[in-house]
C-alpha cells in the first residue's frame, strides 16, 4: 500500500500539479483469468449476445396482412409486435409496465445478489468483456500488452493495433446493424443495406452505434461505469449491511506477506501474499482490498484470481468471496453463518419480489382479456345539431373502428337511447338506416363520419344519451361507446314576444 | 478582502479522507477537488469548436444590416417556401383528374371525393368561414350549409354555379339573381295585411299561430307570395325563393322577423368566388359543402 502523498511543491498558480481539475486515464490491463465467474460471464454473455443478434431473425406467422417478423418495432405504422402479442400505441401502457418491471427488477436484484447487473448482465459491461477478449486474442495478455504499449511505434505493433481496431470497428458495425433489424423486416433490411438502398435513417443509425459501441466499449470501458452511469450512484443508497457484495477478508488477509515470512514467523501473517493477482485482473484497475467501492462493477473476477492462488498455495478459498458485511464480520467472530436463503429472503427482496410479480400478473391478466375491436365515438360539436326540413334533429360523430384482427372484418353500427334514430354516411346518398355496416381493415382503425337522425318527437331533452354498438358482423365479439345527442332548445310555447 | 488560500493543496485528501483539496479554504471551509476526466474537457472544447464551426456555415449573429447569412445559405424560410411547394406537388396527385370530371361525378369517386373534401376544408376555413361560420352552421342572413334546405339548390353543379357566380354579385353577369319586393316599405301590403301574412306563413310552418288572421293571410299569399314561394309555400330554387313551410328560417320564423322581413324584403349578397379562386379550390369547396350533410 502507497502510503499517504506528501503535499507536492506548489506550481506557480498556486496550484498543485498533482491535483489538477482534470485527470488523465489510468490505462487498465486486465490479466486473463478462469474460474466459475469467468465462466458465468462467458455464459451471460454468449446468452445476452445470442438474444440480441438471432431476435430479429426470428419468425411469427401472422397472417398475409401483418408482417411475420416475432419481435418487431414498426415505428411507422405504430405497432409492436412481439410473438402472439401485438400492442398499438394506445397501449404504450403495457411498455410502461414492462420499463416499471425492468427498474424494479434491477432493485429487486440488487437487493438480493448486489450489483449483478453491472457485473455479467449490462451491455457495457457484456461489449467490454467482448473487446477486452478480442485485444487480449490479438495483442496477448496484460504483459505483452503493457509491452507493447510501452514500445515504439513498428510494423508489428501498427499490425497488431490495426487489426485490433479493425475487429473492434466490424463489431461495433454488427451492433448497430443487429439493431435496426428490429424497426424492420430483417431480410429485406438485410438486402437493401447490403445494395445501397436502405434508408438513410438506417445507416445513420448504424453509423451512431457503430461509434457508441466502438468508443464505449473500445476506448472509454470502466469510465462510463465511473463518471457516466446513474445506477452505480444509486445502488450506493440502496446496498446495506445485508447486500452481497465482492469482499476482501481483511481479517484474514491482513496483515499482507509473502509465504516465507508467514513461515519464519507462523501466526502473524495473513492470509494474503499480495501477489497482486486481484488488482492485475480487475476490469476497472481498483484493488479490491481497499474495500467496497464505487468502481467495482462485482464482475467477481478478482475471486477467481485469489481462489487460483489460494488453491496453490494450499490456503482455504475465498479470501476474497461473496458475502454480505455482516456475514463478514460473524464470520471473522467465527460465528456460524445464516443460511444463504435467509439472507436473500429479507423482507426489502420479497417485498421487491412481490411488487414485480403483481405488475406482471396484472398485465398478463389484462393482455389476455383485452379486446380485439374497440370503437372510439367523437361527437361533432360545430354545429352539434342540425334541423332538418322536416324537423328532424342531426347530429354527426367521428367514429373510429378498430379492428386488431389480422384479417379484414364488417362491423354493424347501431346506436341506441332514442327511438326511431337512423344511421347514415354523408356523402353515400344512402337513405338513413336502423345499422350501418361498416368495412375496417385488418390490424387497423378505420374513420367514418356518421349522421345520426332523430325524429323531434323522439327527443325530450337537449341532451339525451345515447350508445353506440359496433357488432362484429361474424358475430365474432362488439364494444359500444356512450356520447351524447344534443338538440336544440324546445319552444312548446311558441314565440313569447 | 478577498479570501486567499490559506492552506497548501493536498493530494492524500481532506481530513475526512477521500479525494485532495484544491487548496482553497475559507473560513474553515475547504474544497474538495474530485478532478473530471481529461475527455470530458475534450468534449467541452469540441463543443467550442462545433459552435464556431455553425456560425461561419449557418446564419447566427443579429447586425444593424440583418443578420449573417452563413457560408451555407441556409434559410428556414426558403426550406418551408420548398416543403409548401413539395406539399403542394403531393396535394395534387389524389386530386388528379378533378377539374375535367363532370361535377356530378366527383362524390361518385371515393378517392378523389375524399381528397377534393379535405382540399375543400381547409379552403372554406380561408374563403367562407367569416359569413358561413367555421362549422358552415351559418347564422342570420347565412344559410346553414349542413341542413337539407337549399334556396338555390343542393346538387354539385347548383353548389358550382352559386360558388362560381355569386349571388346578387354585381360584379357578375350569370349571379343568382332575385328580388323580394319590400311589400311594406313600398306601399304593396298594408300592415294589417303583412300581419295576417305572417300568421300564415306560421300556419304552414307548422308553428302557433292565429287562425282567423292565417286564414285572411292565405288569400294575400296566394294573390302577392305564391307566385315565387309556391302556393303551399313549398318554394322555387329557380328563383332563389325560401321554402317556407318548414323550420328552417334564414332570417327567423317569429312574428317581428317575419314582419321585418316582409316589410323591407331581404337580398343578402355572396360574392362570385370565380374573381378570387381557381377552378380547382371552387371544386373542392362544392365537394366540402356538398359532403356536410345536405348534399342533394
Amino acid at each position: 500500500m502507497p502510503g499517504p502523498l506528501k503535499p507536492a511543491p506548489a506550481a506557480p498558480n498556486g496550484l498543485n500539479p498533482n491535483s489538477a481539475f482534470y485527470k488523465a486515464r489510468e490505462k487498465v490491463h486486465p490479466k486473463k483469468v478462469e474460474g466459475p465467474f469467468r465462466l458465468f460471464k462467458w455464459a451471460v454473455l454468449f446468452l445476452t449476445l445470442g438474444i440480441y443478434y438471432i431476435t430479429p431473425w426470428l419468425r411469427w406467422d401472422r397472417g398475409e396482412f401483418s408482417p411475420d417478423q416475432a419481435v418487431l418495432v414498426d415505428l411507422a405504422n405504430r405497432r409492436f409486435y412481439f410473438g402472439p402479442i401485438e400492442i398499438w400505441p394506445q397501449e404504450f401502457y403495457y411498455v410502461a409496465g414492462l420499463l416499471i418491471m425492468a427498474g424494479l427488477g434491477l432493485f429487486l436484484v440488487t437487493t438480493s445478489v448486489g450489483r449483478a447487473w453491472c457485473g455479467y448482465a449490462c451491455p457495457q459491461t457484456v461489449w467490454t468483456d467482448l473487446y477486452m477478449a478480442v485485444e487480449r486474442w490479438v495483442e496477448g495478455d496484460r504483459n505483452d500488452r503493457i509491452k507493447l504499449d510501452k514500445a515504439p511505434m513498428s510494423a508489428e505493433k501498427l499490425a497488431k493495433r490495426t487489426t485490433k481496431h479493425a475487429i473492434w470497428l466490424g463489431i461495433a458495425v454488427l451492433t448497430g446493424g443487429a439493431w435496426v433489424f428490429y424497426f424492420t423486416d430483417a431480410p429485406t433490411l438485410l438486402r437493401e443495406l447490403l445494395t445501397g438502398q436502405a434508408p438513410f435513417v438506417a445507416y445513420a443509425t448504424i453509423g451512431v452505434l457503430t461509434f457508441t459501441t466502438y468508443s464505449l466499449a473500445g476506448l472509454m470501458r470502466e469510465q462510463v461505469c465511473t463518471y457516466m452511469c446513474p445506477w452505480p450512484r444509486i445502488q450506493s443508497a440502496m446496498l446495506d449491511e445485508d447486500s452481497f457484495l465482492v469482499t476482501y477478508k481483511a481479517w484474514r488477509g491482513e496483515p499482507r506477506g509473502s509465504v516465507k515470512s508467514a513461515e519464519a514467523a507462523p501466526g502473524t501473517i495473513g492470509d494474503c501474499v499480495d501477489c497482486m493477482a486481484c488488482v492485475n485482473v480487475c476490469p476497472t484497475g481498483i484493488d479490491i482490498r481497499n474495500g467496497p467501492q464505487l468502481e467495482c462493477i462485482t464482475c467477481a473476477l478478482c475471486i477467481d484470481a485469489c481462489n487460483d492462488v489460494m488453491d496453490k498455495l494450499g490456503r482455504p478459498r475465498d479470501l476474497i468471496g461473496y458475502t454480505t458485511l455482516k456475514r463478514d464480520v460473524a464470520e471473522s467472530k467465527g460465528e456460524t453463518l445464516a443460511p444463504m436463503w435467509k439472507v436473500i429472503a429479507r423482507p426489502r427482496v420479497l417485498i421487491y419480489g412481490a411488487v414485480w410479480a403483481a405488475i406482471g400478473i396484472g398485465m398478463l391478466v389484462v393482455l389476455a382479456g383485452r379486446s380485439r375491436m374497440d370503437i372510439s365515438v367523437a361527437q361533432e360539436r360545430n354545429p352539434v345539431f342540425v334541423v332538418l326540413s322536416d324537423g328532424d334533429i342531426r347530429n354527426s360523430y367521428t367514429v373510429k373502428l378498430l379492428n386488431k384482427e389480422h384479417r379484414p372484418r364488417e362491423f354493424d353500427l347501431t346506436v341506441s337511447g332514442l327511438d326511431n334514430a337512423r344511421l347514415s354516411l354523408p356523402v353515400s346518398g344512402e337513405a338513413p338506416a336502423k345499422r350501418l355496416r361498416l368495412k375496417v381493415r385488418p390490424d387497423g382503425v378505420d374513420t367514418y363520419r356518421v349522421q345520426v337522425r332523430v325524429p323531434a318527437a323522439s327527443i325530450e331533452d337537449e341532451q339525451s344519451e345515447i350508445v353506440f354498438k359496433a357488432r362484429a358482423a361474424d358475430g365474432d365479439g362488439d364494444t359500444m361507446e356512450t356520447t351524447r345527442f344534443t338538440a336544440p332548445e324546445r319552444e312548446d310555447d311558441g314565440d313569447q314576444e | 478582502m478577498s479570501p486567499e488560500p490559506t492552506k497548501t493543496p493536498t493530494h492524500s485528501g481532506s481530513d475526512a479522507g477521500g479525494p485532495g483539496t484544491t487548496g482553497h479554504e475559507w473560513d474553515g471551509i475547504q474544497e474538495l477537488n474530485n478532478p473530471l476526466p481529461r475527455w470530458w474537457l475534450w468534449i467541452f472544447y469540441a463543443c467550442i469548436a462545433f459552435a464556431l464551426v455553425w456560425m461561419v456555415l449557418y446564419p447566427a449573429w443579429p447586425t444593424p444590416g440583418g443578420n449573417t447569412k452563413g457560408t451555407l445559405g441556409y434559410s428556414s424560410r426558403a426550406d418551408v417556401e420548398q416543403q409548401m411547394k413539395d406539399l403542394e406537388v403531393a396535394r395534387a396527385a389524389p386530386l388528379k383528374g378533378l377539374e375535367q370530371m363532370a361535377l356530378a361525378d366527383i362524390p361518385k369517386n371515393p378517392a378523389i371525393m375524399a381528397a377534393a373534401v379535405e382540399g375543400g376544408r381547409s379552403a372554406f376555413k380561408v374563403h367562407c368561414i367569416q359569413c358561413h361560420g367555421t362549422g358552415a352552421a351559418g347564422g342570420k342572413g347565412y344559410p346553414n350549409l349542413n341542413d337539407d334546405d337549399w334556396i338555390w339548390g343542393g346538387s354539385m353543379e347548383e353548389i358550382h354555379a352559386t360558388l362560381v357566380n355569386g349571388i346578387r354579385y354585381h360584379g357578375n353577369d350569370n349571379t343568382r339573381q332575385s328580388m323580394m319586393p319590400a311589400f311594406g316599405r313600398d306601399g304593396l301590403l298594408t300592415p294589417a295585411q303583412i300581419a295576417d301574412v305572417v300568421e300564415h306563413v306560421r300556419a304552414i310552418s307548422r308553428q302557433e299561430h292565429n287562425q282567423a288572421m292565417a286564414a285572411r293571410g292565405a288569400q294575400t299569399f296566394a294573390e302577392q307570395c305564391s307566385s315565387c314561394h309556391g302556393l303551399a309555400g313549398e318554394g322555387n330554387k329557380t328563383f332563389g325563393a325560401p321554402r317556407l313551410s318548414d323550420g328552417i328560417w334564414l332570417y327567423g320564423g317569429d312574428r317581428a322577423s317575419l314582419t321585418a322581413t316582409i316589410t323591407n324584403a331581404r337580398a343578402g349578397v355572396m360574392p362570385a368566388w370565380n374573381e378570387r379562386l381557381s377552378e380547382a379550390t371552387i371544386r373542392k369547396l362544392t365537394a366540402y359543402v356538398h359532403s356536410l350533410g345536405g348534399g342533394e
